[in-house]
């Protein structure tokens, strides 16, 4: 069996630095920090939730471009998902042709339907006890595939659609389920990735599990801190990441630019505990998404770690990344981006590919903002605290889940000379 | 209230509700093939015309005729014909 060579054609985010893939590389290349304080919003909200800081999206989306009868059917995390898929259709250049082809997919993601809409919907139904006031689109917009859903009306795409609704590995999963379609022939290209809209019931979520930060409620840009000895929590952010897979014969063949290369994908369960992941399980997954793919681990330049700054999370992961390569005298690069923009949970795989691949077109690696001390608890790794000037072609991209739901990707620079 | 008060207020409900340029709407204005509606947008449009005209629709009982509903004229109709509970 021919297995084809996946490549990326497109790009599109949107994130708490704002609308288009300039803005996310801005912001980071920036080392600036978009968490604030919610204000009275979330306090007036539920005044027992310790956590009051977010990564928000602040700028207007415009979404009323959005044709109404499509519009209608979208809660945020859709418009989200939506409109970065747009651009990264644009990027790449598909048609309406390639999608009505059914040669083009879609795999796309987030932790739920959208959240303002799952509050609306119950509030009216329990408040009003009538189906009333409640809209037509209304469920269209909380179902869980709503973004793979509407993206793919939105195209009118007619290939496979995949949405592998994985909270915190959401979109690592729709990456690594579109490249594996691509690579083994069932589609020529696919739109992927992931998107989560932020709300104040997704905060008390992780804030009940005490897995929120909350003592940087006055100083907010201090936090989240991942892998720092001072870390207390992770804090929710919004977004949304799309690309844009195809076979580099196909893209080869359009003529389209290629940004990279997804080399291998695992996807793995913990199948022991629902927010625990065990550093062995990360090992394990480590180990055959490396056998799998044919690749040394001395070939690795970098780690993007999933590193959300939680108590618990960020030990198991340090600890199997320094064991995996420690044992073969190696010690990567390691840095994780949710310092920046916090925890954009169905979205963060995707925005941290789309960082990597900047990273790896500038040659420069971005460090793990708020992180001074690294914790003696944590891994001795390589930690990036300063940005640093590394020729950079292959790098790892963990994404770890609630439910024991975990990816990890692969990602390599295109070498246009050895296709 | 008159049929021409009636229909300032079902021209406001497509505006609002569903966007549609008050220019483009007339009494003979096909809702489906004209106006860009779709079968779900009716569920929302009854909705609308409940809250604008203040009455309850008896989904039982009236969802056949709304169903047979084509054109802006017979919105008019039906809800001449609710006009005692309005």
């Amino acid at each position: 069996m021919k297995l084809n060579k996946v490549v990326i054609t497109g790009v599109g985010a949107i994130s708490p630095f704002g609308i288009g893939v300039e803005s996310l590389y801005q912001g980071f290349l920036e080392n600036r920090s978009a968490i604030i304080n919610m204000g009275n919003e979330w306090k007036d909200a539920i005044p027992d939730m310790l956590c009051q800081v977010g990564g928000p999206i602040k700028v207007d989306l415009n979404e009323k471009r959005i044709p109404r009868d499509l519009r209608k059917n979208m809660g945020r995390t859709s418009i989200l998902a939506v409109l970065s898929a747009e651009e990264a259709v644009k990027m790449a250049g598909l048609t309406q042709e390639n999608f009505l082809s059914g040669d083009y997919g879609v795999a796309f993601s987030s932790t739920t339907g959208s959240t303002h809409s799952i509050y609306e919907f119950a509030y009216k139904l329990r408040q009003e006890k009538s189906l009333s006031s409640i809209k037509s689109g209304q469920f269209f917009q909380i179902m869980s595939h709503t973004t793979a859903a509407n993206i793919a009306c939105y195209f009118n795409l007619k290939g496979r659609i995949i949405s592998p609704n994985s909270a915190c590995a959401s979109s690592g999963q729709s990456i690594g389920l579109a490249y594996e379609a691509i690579k083994y022939g069932l589609q020529k290209g696919m739109i992927c990735g992931g998107a989560e809209e932020l709300h104040v019931t997704t905060t008390a979520t992780f804030d009940l599990l005490q897995a929120a930060s909350f003592h940087y409620n006055d100083n907010p840009s201090e936090t989240p801190r991942p892998f720092d000895r001072d870390r207390d929590g992770t804090v929710c952010g919004e977004g949304s990441g799309a690309l844009v897979l195809e076979s580099e014969e196909s893209a080869l063949e359009r003529g389209a630019k290629i940004y990279g290369e997804i080399l291998g994908f695992v996807t793995f369960s913990s199948g022991e505990h629902m927010t625990r992941v065990l550093e062995e399980d990360m090992l394990a997954g480590m180990n055959r998404l490396f056998k799998e793919s044919n690749i040394s681990p001395e070939e690795i330049d970098y780690v993007n770690a999933h590193g959300t700054g939680t108590l618990f999370g960020d030990v198991e992961e340090s600890k199997a990344i320094e064991i995996f390569f420690k044992e073969k005298g190696l010690s990567p690069y390691v840095s994780s981006l949710k310092g920046h923009i916090g925890h954009t949970l169905g979205a963060s795989a995707a925005l941290e590919v789309i960082m990597c691949l900047k990273m790896m077109e500038m040659n420069y690696l971005i460090p793990t903002r708020n992180l001074k001390n690294p914790d003696e608890k944590c891994g001795k790794n390589n930690y990036l605290m300063d940005f640093k000037k590394k020729n950079c072609n292959l790098i790892m991209k963990n994404s770890f889940a609630f439910g024991g739901v975990n990816s990890i990707l692969l990602l390599r620079r295109y070498n246009y000379e050895h296709k | 209230m008159n049929t021409n008060e009636i229909f300032e207020k079902v021209k406001k409900v497509f505006v609002e509700e569903f966007e549609i340029p008050e220019s483009e709407i007339t009494k003979e204005s096909k809702i489906f093939e004209e106006l860009g509606l779709d079968s779900l947008d009716s569920v929302d449009l009854i909705v609308a015309l409940e809250k604008e005209f203040n009455f309850k629709i008896d989904r039982a009982k009236d969802g056949p005729i709304i169903t047979q509903i084509r054109t802006v004229q017979d919105i008019l109709n039906y809800i001449e014909s609710k006009k005692n509970s309005i």
